[in-house]
């Protein structure tokens, strides 16, 4: 009963009040960049949280299994990217070959989600956090569901923004970052959400 | 060579954060106190020019199709460098810069400046363009530390000067909004820095 508590914990905490975006500034590039239309936000968000999942499992096996018992945990950094580089590019392959369906909708964003600072900081978070194996993989996937959410949030409102009337200068990314900004100030409403 | 005209680019009109909008994770993230400002750019300067020199000075023997690769592996060297001496001799600031140095690895402008600029330049080139990218970071950085500093908690120079190093205080301590030291600070900070930039250079350009 306490593991699925926490869990929830975690889920809950990954999705609205520590969110990625909104709380810990992880993987502003790609949400601030494939968010002009909702489908394309859809694409990337669900590509995140595939990576997202994967890495942290794998990272996290990399970890336990084979740095720490080497004593190599200052490596970290490099084994991490590494992994999550070949990762990506291995989900690319394999997709292409088994799911090309799936392959043409991620298509483009896979390889971009290679330099996206939340899937290395979902990697490092789990061992700062010192998370178990189960732990880490549902942070993963609930982080990337949380991205997935604001990604998605915001590119709805950013279609609208269109038809909106604002000062030339604020055109493109300081209004997209002003709409940003408000969407933060809503999700600090869910900080004060506790469950025990 | 030109000196003059890179300076003006990484300083101004090709300025990677409100310009170019690259590494806008650690821009937004760590600019609440002086000192971790400071601490980041400087950290992401001396980054920002090695891995320029050592990339520029490997650009020809390394194959087209895995020069990212490469790239990432010659960033994420340098970082684990620097991210073992900041925990060395700078505890402290490791502790509030936290996870965003090992991050570091995947900030856009490093890898930007890898594969736009020392991929295609000189050595000499790489390094001046590193130092003076990374000078226009760390500008940048200061400017939203000092404006979220001051306006979110009425102080100057945190982690640096002042009674247990929380610096300074210059407005009285009921003035301030603290809403810019959270996370939507960050956000409407640099949206008023970016959009001051816009201006200034759709003036420059009439």
């Amino acid at each position: 009963m306490d593991q699925i508590t926490n869990l929830l914990a975690i889920t809950l905490g990954a999705v609205l009040a520590n969110n990625f975006i909104f709380s810990q500034f992880l993987g502003i590039c790609p949400f601030l960049g494939v968010s002009k239309k909702v489908d394309t936000a859809v694409g990337m968000g669900i590509a995140v949280t595939f990576v997202m999942g994967l890495a942290s499992a794998i990272t996290w096996l990399v970890n336990t299994f084979i740095l720490v018992p080497l004593d190599l945990v200052y490596m970290q950094t490099v084994a991490f990217i590494l992994v999550i580089a070949s990762l990506v590019q291995f989900i690319e392959m394999f997709l292409q070959k088994s799911m090309p369906t799936l392959y043409t909708a991620l298509g483009v964003y896979l390889p971009l989600i290679t330099t996206n600072c939340a899937v290395l900081g979902v990697a490092l978070l789990n061992i700062q956090n010192n998370y178990n194996f189960i732990e880490s993989v549902v942070y993963g996937i609930t982080g990337g569901l949380g991205f997935l959410l604001a990604i998605v949030l915001f590119a709805s409102i950013r279609e609208r923004l269109v038809f909106a009337d604002y000062p030339k200068n604020w055109d493109g990314f300081p209004i997209a970052l002003v709409t940003a900004g408000l969407m933060a100030l809503a999700f600090m409403g869910f900080s004060g959400l506790k469950i025990w | 060579m030109n000196l003059k005209k890179q300076f003006k680019e990484g300083l101004l009109t090709q300025n990677p954060v409100l310009v170019q909008v690259l590494g806008m994770c650690s821009t937004m993230a760590i600019t609440t106190s002086f000192f971790n400002g400071l601490g980041m750019g400087v950290a992401v300067l001396v980054i920002l020019t090695l891995s320029n020199v050592i990339i520029s000075a490997i650009r020809k023997i390394v194959p087209d199709k895995i020069r990212i690769a490469m790239f990432i592996v010659v960033i994420a060297g340098f970082v684990t460098c620097v991210d073992l001496l900041i925990q060395a001799f700078l505890p402290d600031l490791a502790k509030s810069l936290g996870v965003f140095i090992p991050l570091i690895v995947v900030n856009c402008i490093i890898l930007g400046r890898a594969e736009s600029f020392s991929y295609k330049n000189g050595v000499a080139a790489s390094f001046f363009d590193g130092i003076f990218q990374g000078i226009g970071y760390t500008v940048v950085l200061l400017a939203m530390c000092i404006i979220r500093e001051l306006l979110g908690a009425g102080t100057f120079g945190g982690g640096l000067l002042g009674p247990d190093l929380k610096g300074i205080q210059i407005l009285p301590a009921q003035f301030p909004a603290k809403m810019l030291t959270l996370p939507v600070g960050g956000f409407l900070v640099l949206a008023c820095l970016i959009a001051a930039m816009q201006w200034a250079l759709s003036k420059s350009k009439k």
